[in-house]
């Protein structure tokens, strides 16, 4: 298990190198680096003076280096103006005395500024993540054990006519991407032309304090998507288990049904749906940018789309970090649990 | 002119008729669940069984018929929309009536299908399968819509802007209508004073070339990697592995965000991918008929040169837009979402198709072309691939659905499409700010995309079950 883990770790290592180097590349191509001066300085300015800018905060060093820079391998670049007054990475982080550190990347814990929001991107960022850890927390613990109850229910008798209702209704939510139920949604509990105004259609005002009213629409429009999914790998499993030898020995010495499936079927049954719930993590995160768009939550997703429509070079670089963390780390997890759960699987 | 109501002159008969079917239906599907819990949790005493079996078989009974109720009332208000006199029609009925060339190709369909199935392979079987039947009808009822757009739509969907409707509930009359202008914005008016069910269906026309295409190129690009990656293995396999890894962990919509906008296009990032993905198709049709034409020059070369030309014509074309002729050539905005869309598919079909090749590459069959000496190529595309169809071809009905989807987030977050674009995500796009005071000019193309994944989805499962009994 050791070697395995480790290895895999480097893998996940090479994959965040190369994955922030394209998100760096990428953002740091000449017309976006323009519109990141312009975004700064104002839509008017000329040529001259994007370059000047440019050039006084270190954007105009080979891109290689500037990714070398970011983390943190490479000295900061320092720009000293003709009256003495220094701008570049570093800059900010001057102390006191005017000292400013020599290097200021991810390995020295920095992760740089974001240029829309003017605040840090560390405090930013975690700011953002306690919110959609909130949305994420709470569509799980919706959308888990509904999930599991549908499967369990549906897979235990296959081709009655529970099972056949119960497995429409999970390709129909499979079928319903979040901009669409949000929308639907909306319409019925929130909107006056329906009336009803149950909840309210936004989810501003749960960012000083979550209330079942502003947070009911998002939650169960994140987990509706992939209810479905979860749902459908649970009845497979579970019907499969079924129909196994021990099953059917149980149920000639006569256990109760009742019995069958909650001791005997259910433990088996549920190991394949452990390795789908941790594969959603990474598909939720898709979701919850559309929820918070459509529900203008000020959240991780909303970092996003900010970060990306501005051209916020560094915001765009942690929250692509933190994004490829997420899935390798739970594609990692659900290779190790899929292993200790089921004993007939060894890694190596 | 007055506006119209939702049912018309039908209305009255009908809807307290639709009111009880629904509210049986419920009840019964309730007392269903009801007794099903009840069963599981044990509550019912020892010989109360055969009581509530009975129960429960009469429960059954009601919901099947209340369902079928409820489907024969929907049919007759379409039908009866369709026959009534023009100044009884309610919106339903006068929505029926555009869709007349849709149910006419339908029904010849589904007669033709059903009256040839034993001739027709696993197509046929399909007509077997009530779940298949039901997602076959709904993705044809896009697709003719679709093809029949021209007729169908009742205004231009983009051009059309007619002042005094913006915003307007669905029936509303125009004010001065012209001379041969329909007089009515059926659905309803969109924040900009256009047609919302002329929009509904110019979309499908849209996202139903778009989402097919697409799929059918990630799928070129995904066999023509995959298949060698799973038979050949070693550091190929590993080198394309990890990259196919690593596209998958970019979250899609950073990925989106990052190719389409309007600065990375003008750098060319897109079309340099373009003329990359777009190669893909015409090297797996070359590698095809060579490898099983090779001893047959003769018939070899007119497969090979017509690919080329043809296929040459077609990447000229698209990805270039230089054709020669200037017939061939794909909108700058469609271009990109369609690559983008490509890109993020491609992936995940090529771990399919790899998965199934290391499978399939064990077998007998395999084992046997390899002894009578045949090429690398001959076995992966003639031995291999024809044997894989069954899954793949059930996973090409769900990435359309997935690729629908997709194409919808990129018009719901503005990205790609030019604004205007009827299709569905921009719509909704273009209509969530007002959401909760006009929600039809959203919540319209909101329903017709799920209607058709949900029909692709319910074709795939429908494809799965008929190609396992074989």
């Amino acid at each position: 298990m050791g070697p395995f883990i480790l290895k895999r770790l480097g893998v996940m290592l090479l994959t965040a190198l190369c994955m922030t180097l394209i998100v760096f590349f990428l953002t740091n191509l000449p017309p976006n680096l323009e519109k990141l001066a312009k975004t700064q300085l104002g839509a008017r300015i000329t040529d001259a003076e994007v370059s000047s800018w440019l050039e006084r905060n270190g954007y105009a060093q080979p891109m290689l280096a500037r990714y070398g820079e970011w983390l943190g391998v490479l000295p900061g670049y320092t720009y000293e103006a003709a009256n003495g007054t220094r701008s570049g990475r570093c800059a900010r982080l001057a102390g006191d005395d005017g000292a400013i550190p020599r290097h200021c990347g991810v390995l020295q814990g920095d992760w740089g500024y974001s240029t829309k929001f003017r605040v840090p991107v560390t405090e930013l960022i975690g700011e953002r993540l306690a919110r959609t850890g909130m949305l994420m927390f709470w569509a799980f613990a919706v959308m888990v054990p509904m999930a599991l109850i549908i499967g369990v229910v549906a897979g235990m008798r296959e081709g009655s006519a529970t099972d056949r209702t119960l497995s429409t209704f999970a390709i129909a939510s499979t079928s319903t991407p979040e901009y669409v139920s949000g929308v639907i949604f909306v319409v019925i509990f929130a909107s006056s032309m329906v009336g009803l105004k149950w909840f309210t259609g936004s989810a501003k005002s749960a960012v000083d304090g979550i209330t079942f009213e502003n947070f009911t629409l998002p939650v169960i429009t994140v987990a509706l998507y992939g209810m479905g999914y979860i749902a459908r790998m649970t009845r497979a499993s579970m019907a499969e288990v079924m129909t196994a030898q021990y099953i059917r020995t149980a149920r000639l010495k006569g256990v109760s049904f009742r019995n069958i499936v909650l001791k005997h079927a259910l433990r088996n049954a549920l190991i394949a749906p452990f390795t789908v719930i941790m594969l959603q993590f990474p598909w939720l995160l898709t979701g919850v940018v559309i929820v918070e768009a459509l529900f203008v939550y000020p959240g991780f997703g909303n970092a996003l789309v900010e970060g990306a429509s501005n051209n916020d070079i560094e915001l765009l670089m942690a929250v692509s970090v933190v994004a490829v963390v997420v899935v390798l780390v739970t594609q990692l997890i659900s290779d190790i649990g899929y292993a200790l759960l089921n004993p007939r699987i060894r890694v190596n | 002119m007055e506006p119209l109501t939702w049912t018309g002159a039908i209305g009255p008969y009908l809807n307290p008729a639709l009111g009880l079917a629904v509210a049986v239906l419920a009840l019964s599907i309730l007392t269903h669940a009801g007794l099903a819990i009840a069963r599981l949790g044990g509550v019912a005493r020892p010989g109360a069984g055969a009581a509530g079996s009975h129960a429960a078989a009469a429960a059954g009974r009601v919901t099947r018929w209340s369902l079928f109720a409820v489907l024969a009332l929907i049919v007759i208000y379409l039908v009866a929309g369709i026959v009534a006199p023009v100044e009884a029609k309610g919106i339903i009925g006068r929505i029926s009536t555009r869709f007349l060339p849709v149910w006419i190709a339908l029904a010849a369909t589904f007669a033709l299908s059903i009256a040839f199935k034993r001739r027709l392979g696993l197509y046929g079987n399909l007509f077997d399968n009530r779940v298949g039947m039901i997602g076959f009808a709904l993705v044809m009822f896009w697709v003719y819509s679709a093809l029949f757009a021209d007729v169908i739509v009742t205004h231009d969907p983009v051009g059309d802007v007619i002042s005094g409707m913006k915003n307007k509930a669905p029936g509303t009359p125009l004010r001065s209508p012209g001379e041969g202008v329909y007089g009515y914005y059926l659905l309803g008016g969109d924040a900009l004073a256009r047609d919302v069910f002329s929009r509904m269906v110019a979309g499908a026309r849209v996202v139903l070339t778009i989402a097919p295409a697409a799929t059918l190129f990630a799928f070129m690009v995904g066999i023509t990697l995959g298949v060698p990656a799973g038979y050949l293995g070693g550091r190929f396999d590993t080198a394309l592995s990890f990259v196919a890894n690593l596209v998958l962990a970019f979250p899609v919509i950073l990925l989106f965000f990052l190719l389409v906008t309007p600065e990375i296009i003008a750098m060319g990032v897109p079309k340099y991918m373009a003329e990359v993905l777009f190669l893909f198709p015409v090297v797996f049709l070359v590698i095809l008929w060579n490898s099983r034409f090779h001893t047959r020059p003769m018939t070899r070369n007119i497969h090979v040169g017509l690919t080329v030309l043809i296929g040459g014509w077609l990447y000229l074309g698209l990805a270039w837009d230089a054709d020669p002729l200037g017939l061939v050539s794909i909108p700058g905005g469609v271009l990109i979402v369609f690559v983008s869309v490509v890109f993020v598919n491609s992936p995940t079909v090529f771990r399919i198709v790899r998965g199934l090749t290391l499978d399939i590459r064990t077998r007998d069959y395999v084992a046997a072309a390899q002894t009578r000496g045949e090429g690398a190529w001959y076995i992966m595309l003639w031995e291999i691939l024809p044997n894989a169809r069954g899954p793949l071809l059930v996973d090409f009905c769900l990435r359309i659905g997935y690729t629908t989807i997709l194409l919808g987030t990129l018009g719901f977050f503005g990205l790609g499409l030019p604004p205007d674009s009827p299709d569905w995500g921009t719509s909704i796009n273009a209509g969530r700010g007002l959401l909760q005071f006009f929600p039809f000019p959203p919540l319209v193309p909101a329903v017709a995309i799920m209607s058709l994944v949900l029909g692709l989805n319910l074709l795939a499962d429908g494809l799965r079950e008929e190609s396992l009994k074989d």
